[in-house]
């Protein structure tokens, strides 16, 4: 096959592919490094500072955060968004460019598709405990009870069930049955007996024959073109969370294109925090490499720039309608009281994306790294923005007020960050953090293969 | 019926597919391959046939659609109908969320499951497993050996096609 010779190689390094098994398993094995005891620390006291919000949202109820009765969805709906948003990057690498053939995702499919699971039940934690009572939870689902009572199909919220829960358990099974080879190798290159029979019993019964492998690549095939409708419908949905209401700011028609582009843009920002990171300590840089950096840096500059153009459109709508509620919606958010948060969104979407068309900042690890952090707040301000300048403004200026939200909402959040990476943490010990099977098809057309075995 | 195999493994995908293909011609039986990673071409090389995956997938997900759909529409128009701002009971469009979100679930979920069950990967199956490198960096083939006197020569074929760690199992 001819390779342009200025393409770069995928994979750096000369490798053959029981290399390449090595190099992905080194950080599963042996004790972990003190970096990763530091981290999993401050990870399980956030995770623990949530687990104490948890309970006081439970035993007191929701009076316990800032919300108000004016301002009814606060943190609780913006983190649900945010989080959502994050898990679209995964599922974008993993389906999306699975379909338009992108090799390069190899390397960096599987974490994404983990960050994906957890950032997803991460969301799924905030519409459960902004009921107030986790217990009636499983309210939201149509089961025969004896109300006789269904759920109501008409409503968003409920769409929102059905969307976030699918979209859990199909990211969930595509994750898995990428891993099952995997495991299987983990299996075969056990040392111990008790790692044998652990990955023994998670690979399945891998064996890797043919017609398992061919089955196995129409199954990702299947999976990533019905997954790929799926995450563009999630965060649809999510929007319309907001879309079909009637509150000035909400209801917009291009909601849902501008929280998909929002979420990838997210997405993608939170895979390059998270992936920086672990490339470095887990000594992987030969796999996730600059190049890697630079093409999931081009996903940013371009869905940060739809979202530049949302934010615009959505001005010149409102003035355009000539709705003067929506008017009032948009000049109070640039320059109401909130004015703050919305031009830190602007800020951090807009203009710090803009610097990646710079070849030299794209490339650079450290301002990537500075700029995907500025794009996770500006993102998170973003829903904030969306969620409260829409709502603290009603239409009777006698029930105008402002919120702010209370320490156990900053631990709710503070909590599912701490989730967040003690999962992705104690991920990246137990499941290999790149798809080996993946990174092993792609060694030999990237041009970085070295042939071994060579008998004369 | 003879029961025993040879294995033999490659250690190079390019050199396992022409080796197949040797193989093929001189009408050796294989049972079956062992790669750590898919072989683009092998399924072919193989003869294998096409996959019928795609046709669950389509079932499962219009079964999905199916149900998503009528049992809104049963829930909103028969078992409990109930007036939202006068709409209509039987509002379509807003049954399409639903409807499309248990499309994609059934269909997933079908194909996953055939695939899973149709190789019997299941937790904690026991599969044979003839080399532990199989999954690392040794594409394994498993050839019949035939009658007690051919397996000389279907060795010879073997190490021919440019097999290596030719191993007679019964």
């Amino acid at each position: 096959m001819y390779v342009s010779p200025i393409r770069e190689p995928l994979i750096r390094g000369e490798k053959d592919y029981s290399q390449v098994t090595k190099d992905i398993l080194a950080p599963m094995a042996g004790k972990p490094t003190r970096y990763w005891y530091m981290g999993i620390t401050l990870s399980s006291a956030a995770l623990l500072f949530g687990a104490w919000a948890t309970f006081m949202t439970m035993y007191y109820g929701i009076g316990t955060w800032g919300l108000n009765k004016t301002v009814g969805w606060g943190w609780d709906i913006t983190n649900f968004v945010w989080w959502v948003g994050i898990g679209h990057a995964g599922t974008f690498i993993s389906a999306i460019l699975l379909l338009f053939r992108q090799k390069w995702r190899t390397s960096i499919n599987r974490s994404a598709e983990a960050m994906t699971l957890i950032a997803v039940a991460c969301a799924g934690f905030f519409p459960l405990i902004h009921m107030g009572r986790l217990l009636l939870g499983f309210f939201i689902f149509p089961y025969p009870n004896t109300r006789a009572l269904w759920v109501n199909f008409n409503s968003p919220l409920l769409w929102d069930v059905f969307a976030i829960s699918t979209y859990l358990l199909v990211s969930l099974i595509f994750w898995y049955v990428g891993l099952i080879p995997d495991l299987g190798t983990v299996r075969d290159k056990a040392t111990t007996k008790i790692r044998k029979a652990i990955y023994g019993f998670l690979s399945f019964g891998w064996t890797g024959s043919v017609k398992q492998w061919s089955r196995h690549e129409t199954v990702s095939l299947i999976l990533a073109g019905l997954a790929a409708p799926l995450v563009l419908s999630v965060h649809t949905i999510v929007s319309f969370d907001f879309a079909t209401s009637v509150i000035p700011g909400w209801h917009t028609t291009i909601f849902p294109p501008y929280f998909v582009s929002g979420a990838v843009f997210s997405g993608f920002a939170m895979v390059l925090t998270l992936l920086i990171v672990a490339r470095k300590a887990l000594g992987l840089e030969e796999y996730i490499t600059v190049n890697h950096i630079e093409s999931m840096n081009k996903v940013i500059i371009l869905t940060g720039s739809i979202v530049g153009i949302a934010y615009i459109t959505e001005f010149f709508m409102a003035w355009y309608s000539g709705v003067e509620y929506e008017q009032y919606a948009f000049l109070n958010r640039a320059f109401g009281p909130y004015a703050w948060a919305y031009w830190i969104m602007m800020t951090c979407n807009v203009v710090t994306p803009q610097l990646f068309w710079f070849k030299k900042i794209r490339t650079s690890v450290v301002a990537t790294f500075i700029i995907s952090i500025f794009v996770n707040i500006g993102m998170w301000f973003e829903r904030f923005v969306i969620v409260v300048t829409s709502l603290h403004r009603d239409f009777l200026p006698s029930s105008w007020v402002m919120y702010k939200p209370s320490l156990v909402e900053v631990g709710l959040y503070v909590g599912t960050l701490g989730l967040f990476f003690t999962l992705f943490l104690l991920f990246i010990r137990v499941f290999p953090v790149i798809a080996i099977a993946e990174v092993k098809s792609v060694l030999k057309s990237t041009g970085s293969f070295k042939k071994t075995g060579h008998h004369e | 019926m003879n029961k025993s195999y040879i294995t033999a493994y490659y250690t190079d995908d390019d050199d396992l597919l022409k080796g197949i293909r040797q193989l093929k011609e001189k009408g050796v039986e294989i049972i079956d391959v062992m790669t750590p990673f898919p072989v683009h071409g092998l399924d072919k090389a193989i003869g294998l046939r096409r996959s019928r995956l795609s046709r669950v997938a389509f079932w499962g997900g219009t079964i999905g659609a199916l149900i998503g759909f009528f049992f809104q529409a049963w829930v909103f128009t028969k078992a409990y109908p109930l007036n939202f701002g006068g709409k209509p009971y039987l509002s379509v469009p807003s049954f399409m969320p639903v409807a499309f979100e248990m499309a994609v679930l059934f269909a997933a979920f079908s194909i996953v499951f055939a695939y899973l069950i149709y190789f019997k990967l299941t937790p904690g199956a026991k599969p044979v497993i003839h080399d532990e490198r199989s999954t690392d960096d040794r594409f394994l083939v498993v050839v019949k050996a035939g009658e007690p006197g051919e397996s000389a020569s279907i060795e010879k074929a073997l190490s021919e096609a440019g097999a290596e760690g030719i191993k007679l199992k019964a």
